[in-house]
């Protein structure tokens, strides 16, 4: 039950095959057995039972909210939950509880969702391995799955693979099915990044189509809520709830269209598949390469049009991005100040004192240093040579993906990642720096234009762990985005966590899935 | 942060200690009168007065608090004086993951202060963030409009009462560079006992009007007409009340001084400054100082805040560009119109302004310029003035000093605003009109004017009545006190026989006070002509 999509759950749900409480208390039950992962900064059992239960009465009453009611969701810990902490895995907020709800948060409430916890994560989603937070870095599930083990001969428990970040804590929930679907936050690849390492779909809408109110900025103007799932098409149903105008985010946008679920014979044939050469970078993996070819190859065969573009500004999209990512950045933080809210220095002198040593104890080096970066960009002497360049690069390679789409392209093809999930150990050997500008190399130009991608898993790489490809469409054309992403999940065969014992003690509890996967589908 | 600029600290601190720190909604000051009773900066007289003369320049920035019931970008309501803390919202709070709403009504009250001072509204305009650390500052950064503010290059006109009456109206002008919208930040309350600093956000986001007045004016009296004129015309507009020392207005002035046609000098700030007439004294103050230094062989320091020129600013990620539509015919499809800022229905909306009022009191009315300014200045006395007209028959030259020195007077004496006057406009047009038909004479009215004020409710006949204070028209009567007053009086008798008829006026003095003033003025004049013939 546990392996299913929730499309299958809910049916279960419906026909009374189980009970919301049950699976409520299987995801719990899974969620301690899995607690080596760290994909949880929170877990709201209490509440999560609560939910469960009323959603229960609306099940036996025959009256569900929706295709979400009764399904376990996890929510990245920089989304605000009402009486809920909200820490953005940071000290500075460790003790912070929201007096509201976000609103992608509270429209999956609506719908009769039940919370599980809160997602571990970079520091204020500062980071792509998800290794940069105050709570401690979260394990990718596959990394203790058999094949990983049996692959790369991994014994010690020091082993393990990264999740990528930074929302690795809302991938992890999703891929060690404690949690049917989860928000992520996406704003260089936050959401797509650990989606891809992980094996989940990881879709970053159009900016503006889903609200940002109540989501803790990283960078506003990149910032976008991020779904994770199981499958394109779980995805695709939590978009169309969560998608449209929203009074308190003035950035919002309405939704070109309803959404709810996708068509499921999606022909590709007058589709036109565009491939950025500058995304053949060096660094890519041989194996992610050979996915990104054999993908390219499932469309050619298909009778779609496949062709090489050129997205000329790319390779300056990371350095740009930084450059406005670390300038918001000072931006936004500068009201952790320890007045209103969130963590504060006993060091008191003074108004200053207490500010500076606030912020020093309240951020990791990771934040401190994007800040202080970010304020030397934004410098009355500096501002022009790197924050108003950086926009009208921004602009540049906003007007690629426009030429490129403008030219009959429908959907771009690219790698997610460089390579699939690396080691702990080895990830660390590198700052958060020098990380964040080789993971978000593929997922950032995305943000910098506004426009929709989704990462979708493929296959397992020699060591066992995923890869996964992205999709890139023009600004509210998720729906066709999300269609063309189905039909490679229905042809590539990337297999489910399930078919394996990936939890130390959970062999009992994978065969049941297995077998229920089975007869469910 | 906000610590006052230079030496004009030391005079304003002064000044607090007269005013106390926030002084009475009713002391606002109603007429500008300066130390300086004419705009003379310059420290030598006039006959030493050669082109090297110093003069000072002024410029100045005004925050007006936009009159609206809920702030600039969240929803909580905005009031003066209410318990600390009890109007904020998580916005105001800067609680993480809440972004800004712009309020439609504080957009209008911008884009028609720009039209009231012949502003160009830009179509399009930005919002920015302000970067400082400050307690009651709590995001950290201000919203407000640095690159494209709403509303730019207007003029505004206001006028100098000069000459000895105050009766030569000199029109001048100052150049608006812009108007931007931005946020208003909390208060912080320092106790010095405890070393503490308490936060009250009620204020945090309220909306306020940034006016840039270039530097056009040469003394406090001028800022001070300047600012007041302003006054005038916000109140009218509604966009903000405009009141000083509830913060609702609040004036920063740029001084410098110069020899004209050579650059300006260093300026220094004169800021939180809570009365026009304050301002007024404050600058000259610092002119004085200025030239004062420099004829001394010094250099004026300018103490500007050190971290506001680093400041950093960056676009306001979170606020589409303010589009502003220039009739509803320009309106794209699938905007409504009732949502949308429209600029046609703001101009079209837009009340009498204060500087037309006054030209039509004049023109109307046939009275003087000097008083439609004391009309214009009191509000509702307009009101008032045209309200005894419509039921007097007496003719408004006459009524004017009625209503400007009288009710005016009476009114000041007591802190009282015209509304609350216990004459009402008809009241006192009956009081004039019994004058007018001679039924009292001028004098008695102002006694029967001050018995109505100490007893409203009574007309002014009933009060006539009363105290009999009719006009003695008695023929035989007047004719005995009369004869009494040349009888008790030989030498002035003696005096108008030999042709000094002005002592004429002396004898009916002596009768008016023998009738208390009752007696009617042409009949006496008469009788006594006889007597004295």
């Amino acid at each position: 039950m546990l392996g299913l999509f929730f499309l299958g759950v809910s049916l279960a749900l419906r026909e009374g095959r189980i009970s919301p409480t049950e699976l409520c208390k299987k995801c719990l039950n899974r969620i301690k057995k899995t607690q080596h992962l760290n994909a949880y900064i929170t877990v709201t059992e209490e509440s999560a039972l609560k939910q469960a239960q009323q959603s229960e009465v609306r099940l036996l009453k025959g009256v569900p909210k929706g295709p979400l009611d009764g399904i376990p969701f996890a929510v990245k810990d920089n989304f605000c939950t009402k009486n809920i902490k909200t820490t953005c895995a940071s000290k500075m907020l460790k003790d912070y509880t929201p007096p509201y709800n976000a609103t992608v948060v509270q429209k999956l409430l609506d719908q009769g969702a039940v919370l599980m916890g809160k997602a571990n994560l970079d520091e204020f989603a500062m980071g792509a391995g998800c290794t940069d937070g105050a709570f401690g870095p979260v394990k990718n599930p596959w990394s203790y799955a058999a094949p990983y083990r049996e692959q790369t001969g991994a014994m010690l428990e020091s082993d393990w693979a990264i999740t990528g970040g930074s929302s690795g804590g809302s991938a992890a929930a999703v891929a060690s099915l404690t949690s049917y679907l989860a928000l992520g936050s996406d704003t260089g690849g936050s959401t797509r990044n650990p989606g891809a390492l992980c094996g989940v779909v990881a879709l970053k809408p159009t900016y503006g189509l889903l609200s940002r109110h109540g989501l803790i900025p990283l960078v506003n103007s990149m910032d976008v809520p991020g779904i994770m799932a199981r499958s394109v098409n779980d995805a695709a149903i939590v978009l169309g709830i969560l998608q449209g105008l929203d009074v308190r985010d003035s950035t919002t946008v309405p939704a070109p269209s309803p959404l709810t679920e996708l068509p499921q014979d999606f022909d590709v044939k007058n589709i036109c598949v565009g491939i950025p050469k500058e995304y053949h970078a060096p660094g890519l993996s041989e194996e992610t390469l050979a996915q990104w070819s054999r993908v390219a190859d499932l469309f050619e065969r298909a009778g779609a049009q496949v062709k090489q573009v050129s997205l000329p500004h790319t390779q300056y999209s990371i350095v740009c991005y930084h450059v406005l990512c670390h300038a918001e950045v000072a931006s936004n933080m500068a009201r952790f100040d320890g007045l209103e809210y969130g963590h504060r220095s006993q060091i008191d002198s003074s108004t200053e004192v207490m500010y500076a040593s606030t912020r020093h104890e309240g951020f990791n080096d990771v934040v401190r240093g994007r800040i202080l970066s970010g304020n030397y960009f934004l410098l009355k002497q500096n501002y022009q040579h790197y924050f108003v360049k950086a926009q009208k690069v921004r602009r540049l390679i906003a007007d690629d993906f426009r030429n490129v789409f403008g030219s009959g392209v429908d959907v771009l093809l690219t790698p997610t990642t460089l390579s699939d999930a690396a080691c702990y150990q080895d990830f660390t050997q590198e700052d958060n720096r020098t990380r964040s500008a080789q993971e978000d190399v593929f997922t950032q130009p995305a943000n910098m234009a506004g426009l929709p991608a989704v990462s979708v898993p493929t296959a397992l790489s020699r060591r066992g762990l995923p890869i996964g490809l992205q999709l890139i469409g023009p600004a509210l054309h998720d729906k066709k985005l999300l269609s063309v992403a189905q039909w490679i999940e229905q042809r590539v065969g990337f297999p489910s966590i399930s078919d394996w014992d990936y939890s130390r003690e959970s062999r009992n509890d994978t065969a049941v899935t297995k077998r229920e996967q089975t007869s469910a589908v | 942060m906000a610590a006052f600029c230079v030496a004009a600290s030391e005079l304003l601190h002064n000044m607090k200690q007269i005013s106390g720190f926030y002084p009475k909604a009713s002391c606002v000051i109603r007429r500008i009168r300066t130390t300086n009773p004419r705009c003379d900066s310059q420290i030598q007289p006039r006959a030493k007065s050669t082109p090297q003369q110093l003069v000072g320049v002024v410029g100045l920035e005004i925050h007006a608090q936009i009159n609206s019931s809920t702030k600039l970008f969240s929803g909580s309501s905005v009031r003066f004086s209410a318990p600390p803390n009890s109007l904020v919202s998580f916005f105001d709070a800067s609680l993480p993951g809440t972004l800004p709403v712009l309020n439609r009504r504080c957009v209008e009250a911008a884009v028609m202060t720009g039209l009231a001072l012949n502003c160009n509204i830009n179509r399009k305009s930005l919002f920015d963030r302000k970067h400082y650390f400050y307690a009651d500052l709590p995001a950290g950064y201000q919203i407000t409009q640095q690159r494209q503010p709403v509303a730019v290059d207007g003029t505004l006109t206001y006028s100098l009462l000069e000459g000895k009456k105050r009766s030569q109206v000199i029109r001048k002008n100052v150049h608006i560079k812009q108007i931007q919208l931005e946020q208003d930040s909390g208060k912080s309350l320092h106790d010095d006992v405890h070393s503490q600093t308490l936060i009250d956000l009620n204020r945090a986001g309220v909306g306020l009007m940034e006016l840039v007045m270039e530097p056009d004016m040469s003394c406090g009296e001028e800022a001070a007409a300047a600012v007041r004129e302003l006054q005038l015309i916000l109140q009218a507009l509604g966009t903000c009340q405009g009141n000083m020392s509830e913060g609702q207005l609040r004036v920063d002035a740029n001084v410098s001084v110069h020899r004209p046609g050579e650059p300006l000098g260093v300026r220094t700030e004169v800021k939180n400054i809570n009365s026009v007439r304050y301002l007024a004294r404050a600058i000259d103050y610092e002119i004085q100082r200025q030239i004062g230094i420099l004829q001394r062989g010094g250099t004026v320091q300018n103490e500007t805040r050190a971290y506001d020129s680093k400041s950093g600013f960056m676009p306001e990620p979170n606020l589409p560009p303010l589009i502003v539509y220039e009739d509803n015919a320009s309106l794209p499809a699938g905007i409504d119109a009732c949502q949308a800022v429209v600029v046609q229905k703001i101009k079209e909306g837009l009340p009498e302004l204060p500087s037309i009022k006054r030209d039509r009191l004049v023109q109307t009315y046939g009275i003087l310029p000097e008083h439609s300014f004391t009309l214009v200045n009191e509000d509702g006395l307009v009101e008032y003035f045209e309200a005894v007209l419509m039921a007097t028959k007496k003719e408004p030259r006459k009524v004017i000093g009625w209503v400007t020195n009288e009710l005016l007077g009476h009114l000041k004496q007591q802190d009282l605003s015209v509304s609350q006057s216990p004459i009402s406009p008809p009241a006192l047009a009956e009081l004039l009109e019994l004058q007018e038909t001679g039924h009292i004479s001028s004098s008695v009215a102002k006694q029967v004017f001050q018995k109505m004020w100490r007893s409203p409710g009574k007309t002014a006949a009933q009060i006539t009545q009363e105290h009999d204070l009719g006009l003695v028209s008695d023929t035989a009567q007047l004719h005995s006190i009369c004869q009494k007053v040349v009888d008790s009086h030989p030498d002035e008798v003696h005096a108008i026989r030999n042709g000094n008829k002005k002592v004429l006026n002396k004898l009916m003095g002596l009768v008016q006070k023998e009738t208390k003033g009752r007696a009617d003025p042409v009949l006496v004049r008469k009788i006594l002509q006889e007597k004295t013939s």
